[in-house]
């Protein structure tokens, strides 16, 4: 699903964010995405959403390789591609419902077919009832929940996540990495990038971890190169 | 390593575009109209609600529109003037005092039966003096005279066809050259100047026009940047979510339009207004000239056509605006650290 072949990204000012990284996940896996701040999980992360191009490899995504991708093309990517933020990114200009109709206006999607699947969203992360009210009135958790409703909503191959359960309490977190094990189980890709060494040793998943742009451990072996330095 | 098929599929296909699967061609358009029904709601409703910043966009533009059309409007009723004149024209030819009666009428018939002549009135001396004496006033004044000082003349409407500047000229030539006449006269030298006048006028009418659209370009550009800045949020997160330029854009391109339809409703009445206010005293004023000049206003097509103009600077205007600052909207920045 995700591929990284030799993939560095240098920033004009030599600092270099990604050094020669290599891994692959495979559809429905989910790991996790760990390392110190600056370490290149944000760059990672954007790389896959085509926010940067790599200054040299490849980065392929459901068999696409971004690199060369024109453009105007980027938008049709990012359709197939559920992001989570730490921050969650909601617009406090409207209802909880129309910030998960979001990714399904800009398909153009029907309005008969919108409501349906953004009831469905809502009701996987438990806040059907709250459809109506303005992300505002939601605590920081349920407001997290929304921007996971509204990165699931499309139904994409592939779910990243950063720093998801920053903001919350452990108990708030578990559940919300509960529920992106659920979509894993249903074949969908999930990335996490986290810093809570805890939650992530408790799931039990594979951890890929970078140290100043090397990925240090959790890519394929059978690659070798900088992955298993 | 080889991506799944199932995965594969569904890369993006520059064919397919935006078309999600399975939905079938006609619910998709319905959901475009559908679409692009609430964007164009939306965008009013938030004009809606700014009222007076609203209200003070629509006044510069309807002042900027309505100069130049309250230009135009004049410039037409003004060359409607000289063409009613032109229509008018008329050649005046007098005949020698000492040419008779009878020649007189030969002279007519043989100007009456050229192709370029209309129509033709002989008005001899005996009634010419009688005319004279009624409207002049000098009745007692031309008593003291011997014999009538006024020759025959003759009054001669051109042709439809040689009307023009040319044409009448040609004719002039044609009737001096006869035998008995004196001199032909021909009022065209202020109508050409009129005409030269409102030429020049329809220029710097139009220069000014093209001006004050470039104006009304510029403000419906600033006025849109500011809104593009307020919406930045949602632009990201529209662009994060895979929303195309087009989508990003078109709900600045329809506030640009509702600007735009408000500057050319402001404009219709400020122009219907001015109208109002001077077609009184404009009217007093051709009275005294004993003209039937009177002040034009706009028609409802015109003032349609007024207001789609309008509409398409404002689009123009935000078109700009997007153009330049969209594209500097990036998500690159919201994913920190």
């Amino acid at each position: 699903m995700i591929e990284f072949r030799q993939v560095t990204k240098r920033y004009d000012s030599d600092h270099t964010a990604l050094r020669q990284v290599n891994f692959h996940l495979e559809r429905g896996e989910l790991a996790f995405l760990t390392g110190h701040s600056g370490a290149g999980k944000s760059t990672l992360l954007k790389l896959l959403m085509v926010m940067e191009r790599p200054s040299a490899g490849e980065v392929v995504v459901g068999g696409q390789v971004l690199n060369s991708l024109p453009r105007r093309q980027i938008p049709y990517i990012r359709r197939h591609i559920g992001v989570v933020f730490q921050n969650h990114q909601l617009l406090f200009d409207r209802t909880v419902f129309d910030n998960v109709a979001m990714p399904l206006e800009v398909m153009g999607a029907s309005p008969r077919d919108t409501g349906r699947r953004v009831r469905a969203a809502l009701d996987k992360v438990g806040l059907l009832s709250k459809e109506k009210m303005n992300p505002l009135q939601l605590s920081g958790g349920e407001q997290q929940r929304v921007g996971i409703a509204r990165a699931v909503v499309n139904k994409p191959p592939l779910l990243l996540a950063d720093e998801p359960t920053g903001n919350l309490d452990p108990k708030l977190s578990a559940d919300i990495m509960n529920l992106f094990a659920q979509f894993s189980q249903v074949g969908v890709t999930v990335l996490i990038a986290s810093h809570d060494i805890a939650l992530i040793n408790e799931m039990g998943r594979r951890i890929l971890t970078l140290d100043h742009g090397n990925l240090i451990a959790g890519g394929n072996p059978m690659q070798g190169g900088s992955g298993g330095r | 390593m080889a991506a799944d098929p199932t995965l594969r599929s569904r890369k993006p296909d520059p064919a397919r575009g935006a078309r999600v699967s399975r939905s079938p061609w006609r619910e998709q358009a319905e959901s475009y109209f559908v679409h692009h029904r609430k964007v164009a709601s939306d965008s009013a409703v938030r004009m809606w609600r700014t009222p007076v910043a609203s209200l003070m966009t629509w006044t510069v533009m309807g002042v900027a529109l309505a100069l130049p059309v309250a230009l135009l409007l004049l410039l037409t009723s003004l060359q409607g003037v000289s063409a009613g004149w032109e229509s008018s024209a008329r050649v005046t030819a007098y005949m020698q005092l000492d040419s008779s009666l009878e020649q007189t009428r030969e002279l007519a018939g043989e100007i009456g039966s050229d192709g370029r002549v209309a129509g033709l009135e002989l008005i001899d001396r005996d009634r010419a003096l009688e005319e004279f004496r009624a409207s002049s006033g000098l009745d007692e004044a031309l008593d003291y005279l011997d014999e009538n000082p006024l020759p025959h003349t003759l009054l001669i409407t051109p042709e439809e066809n040689a009307r023009s500047a040319e044409g009448v000229a040609a004719l002039v030539t044609f009737i001096e050259g006869m035998d008995g006449v004196e001199r032909v006269q021909v009022d065209l030298g202020w109508l050409q100047r009129l005409n030269a006048m409102t030429d020049l006028l329809a220029r710097a009418v139009w220069a000014l026009a093209i001006l004050l659209a470039a104006a009304v370009v510029l403000v419906i550009g600033n006025t849109v940047r500011l809104s593009i800045e307020s919406r930045r949020d949602e632009i990201l997160v529209a662009k994060l979510v895979g929303g195309t330029d087009g989508f990003v854009r078109r709900p600045f391109l329809y506030t640009g339009a509702w600007f735009g339809l408000g500057g050319g409703v402001v404009a219709w009445i400020l122009l219907q207004l001015s109208l109002w206010w001077l077609s009184g005293p404009v009217e007093r004023l051709a009275g005294l000239y004993r003209s039937d000049f009177s002040l034009n206003g706009l028609s409802f097509d015109g003032g349609l056509a007024l207001i789609i103009s309008a509409m398409l600077l404002g689009w123009l205007g935000a078109w700009v605006a997007v153009k330049r600052h969209l594209d500097d909207i990036e998500p690159g920045e919201i994913a920190g650290g």
